[in-house]
């Protein structure tokens, strides 16, 4: 990669850290309502993946979703609006945090019920295979929706049919509150592709060169074999399941064994040693993102709220 | 006119909206080679080739979330499912994914796909193979629910889902593929949401669809010999519900019932009633009854799943009972 990708990939990493931190805040505050999903820790996942596709390969994702948006090209003001349920959201305030999407920026959501968006990354690759393309769809889960049928019925029509996705485990350990060996038969999770017959990979996830390293040569498996990849991803979340996670099932020194491994420190430090960036430049591109994060705060809290009448519509494309 | 089988008419639906638009495509168990275990796509396979007509795994999660997906990066997909018993396996597909991503993410997502889904009793199929839950499926904003009972309609309207853009479950009764009924020469399409007259009368006003019509319309033979003339309103489409040519038949005759094959308790009828009540009070001149199925799992045996579906006799005698 270029310097100013590497650069580029930093700042999103920072970008959706920070984003997060702001909406926690808010979030505590009382602005933001429902449930809301972290993604602190596991940046460099969504950032190497997204970086190694092209534009026109798609990218579906479950509710923890903010960082998938960002890195997708969506506006930190939309990000932030829509969990604001303001209309400026790219959901027009109508899905939230669980539920961010840009079909202009190939993100096809933010999807809440876990393993439910599986068949339709399916269904997203078919629509291509049928097309006659060789766009890539790019379909991210965590370890817990790899125990419901969803994910095995959408893992064998894909093989089946020679559908074009690029399934990414994220196993950051748990499953809301459950470790991954208290609830799967296997705890490495790539193995359950074999069962597929499926080719399958790994990667450590808190750094993002390798996560990108993996991903770019995963795609390209996928799109010229026309075949789908599953890569198991070993990840870890710094925060709860969502906003109220009392943390019962982990142990604090867990936490902060991982929280040493921060991905933004790793890649951080990879930079400086690398001396593809001075410490000057990367506090530069921190001073940014953090006056870009209280713009999108600005940007929300002033959007208006949806219009009442918006109540009614689109719940039919058709009248 | 041509006089045409049910089966014939669905097929000629979706082979000529197949001709037409090249993104229409048909996915499901047994669809292709086998032929559809109703007939209804026998020789699809042989025309149009394993792309367009492609046999699923047993699997009704990926079927319908295939749809979805498919249909989100545009395409026309028609699925179908063997029967609408199955469809409680990918409820969370049709109720959490295809009724809600258009609101959900604020109208990005279009879903131009058909769930062509076979109910009803009277096969003798069991208790897991006869259900009629049709209404649990209209009470979903962001479906639309289309259940015909002529072939007329059934070509008409599956055709006009085809083309539609929203998610649509399209309703046919295990029983009435052999129907026949004439149908109009050439292309034509019947839009979806609107209910329909199917007979006229100034006695009483029967509300009904799908295998309910059949058996309404024999139920009006019966009670015509008597000198009463029964108007039937076929709704055709469940969601949305088109009130208004059951409100006009309602205000002539004053006195309704309605039929439907489903359970009584929460069923078609019950929300038919409350609406009439609600929209009509000062017309009602005797109780609205309702005609359904009785309270119980259908039963194998010939007998007694007869005993337990609505028949013409049932209809004709709450017919007389608000004309008491």
């Amino acid at each position: 990669m270029k310097k100013e990708q590497l650069l580029d990939l930093y700042y999103q990493m920072v970008l959706i850290r920070r984003v997060e931190e702001r909406g926690a805040e808010l979030y505590q505050a009382g602005k933001i309502g429902g449930f809301m999903h972290l993604y602190i820790g596991q940046e460099a996942v969504s950032t190497g993946l997204i970086a190694a596709r092209e534009p026109r390969d798609r990218v579906i994702t479950a509710y923890r979703d903010h960082g998938v948006a960002l890195n997708c090209g969506i506006s930190s003001n939309e990000v932030m609006a829509e969990l604001l349920g303001k209309a400026t959201g790219m959901s027009k305030g109508k899905g939230g945090s669980m539920h961010m999407a840009d079909t202009s920026k190939n993100m096809w959501g933010g999807h809440a019920i876990v393993g439910g968006h599986l068949p339709v990354a399916s269904g997203l690759a078919l629509g291509d295979q049928y097309a006659g393309n060789d766009n890539v769809t790019i379909c991210m889960f965590g370890d817990g929706a790899t125990n419901i049928g969803y994910f095995h019925e959408a893992l064998n029509l894909a093989k089946t049919w020679g559908l074009r996705v690029l399934w990414v485990c994220e196993n950051n350990q748990y499953g809301m509150g459950t470790a991954v060996e208290r609830a799967s038969a296997v705890t490495e999770i790539r193995q359950k592709a074999e069962g597929y017959g499926m080719k399958n990979g790994q990667a450590d996830g808190m750094d993002v060169i390798k996560v990108y390293d993996a991903a770019r040569d995963a795609i390209e498996y996928v799109r010229k074999e026309g075949q789908p990849y599953l890569l198991e991803v070993d990840t870890y979340r710094f925060r709860g399941h969502s906003m109220g996670d009392p943390e019962r099932y982990r142990k604090a020194e867990e936490v902060k064994q991982w929280q040493e491994n921060d991905p933004i420190g790793i890649f951080n430090k990879y930079l400086l040693d690398k001396k593809t960036a001075t410490r000057k430049q990367l506090d530069e591109i921190e001073a940014r993102v953090e006056e870009e994060v209280v713009k999108a705060v600005e940007f929300a809290e002033a959007s208006p709220e949806p219009a009442m009448e918006d109540l009614f519509k689109d719940i039919y494309a058709d009248n | 006119m041509a006089k045409i089988t049910m089966r014939e008419a669905i097929s000629q639906a979706l082979m000529e909206e197949m001709d037409r638009d090249p993104a229409v495509f048909i996915l499901g168990e047994e669809v292709g080679v086998w032929g559809g275990t109703y007939a209804v796509t026998k020789g699809f396979y042989d025309k149009y080739g394993a792309a367009r007509v492609k046999d699923t795994p047993i699997a009704e999660n990926a079927i319908i979330g295939a749809a979805i997906g498919a249909a989100m990066v545009g395409q026309r997909p028609i699925a179908e499912l063997m029967t609408i018993n199955f469809a409680f396996s990918a409820m969370d597909y049709i109720v959490n994914q295809a009724a809600k991503l258009h609101y959900m993410f604020g109208g990005q997502f279009m879903l131009p796909m058909v769930i062509r889904a076979v109910g009803g009793g009277g096969r003798q199929l069991g208790a897991t193979h006869s259900q009629t839950p049709d209404a649990i499926f209209a009470h979903f904003p962001g479906l639309k629910v289309v259940s015909p009972g002529t072939p007329e309609d059934a070509k008409g309207l599956l055709k006009s889902a085809i083309r539609s853009n929203d998610p649509i479950l399209f309703i046919e009764h295990a029983t009435m593929y052999q129907i026949r009924g004439e149908v109009p020469e050439g292309e034509y399409t019947i839009p979806i949401g609107k209910s329909k007259i199917q007979r006229e009368g100034k006695d009483l006003t029967i509300v009904t669809y799908c295998k309910g019509l059949e058996l309404s319309m024999k139920a009006a033979d019966e009670l015509a010999k008597e000198g009463i003339q029964a108007e039937i309103v076929d709704l055709r489409t469940l969601r949305p519900l088109d009130m208004e040519p059951v409100l006009e038949s309602f205000k002539k005759t004053n006195r309704a019932i309605v039929v439907e094959e489903g359970w009584k308790s929460y069923g078609v009828g019950s929300e038919i009633v409350s609406r009439i009540y609600e929209e009509a009070f000062d017309y009602v001149d005797a109780p609205i009854l309702r005609v359904a199925q009785k309270e119980v799992p259908l039963p194998y045996n010939r007998t007694l799943e007869q005993a337990a579906l609505p028949q013409v006799p049932d209809i004709v005698a709450a017919a007389k009972e608000v004309l008491k």
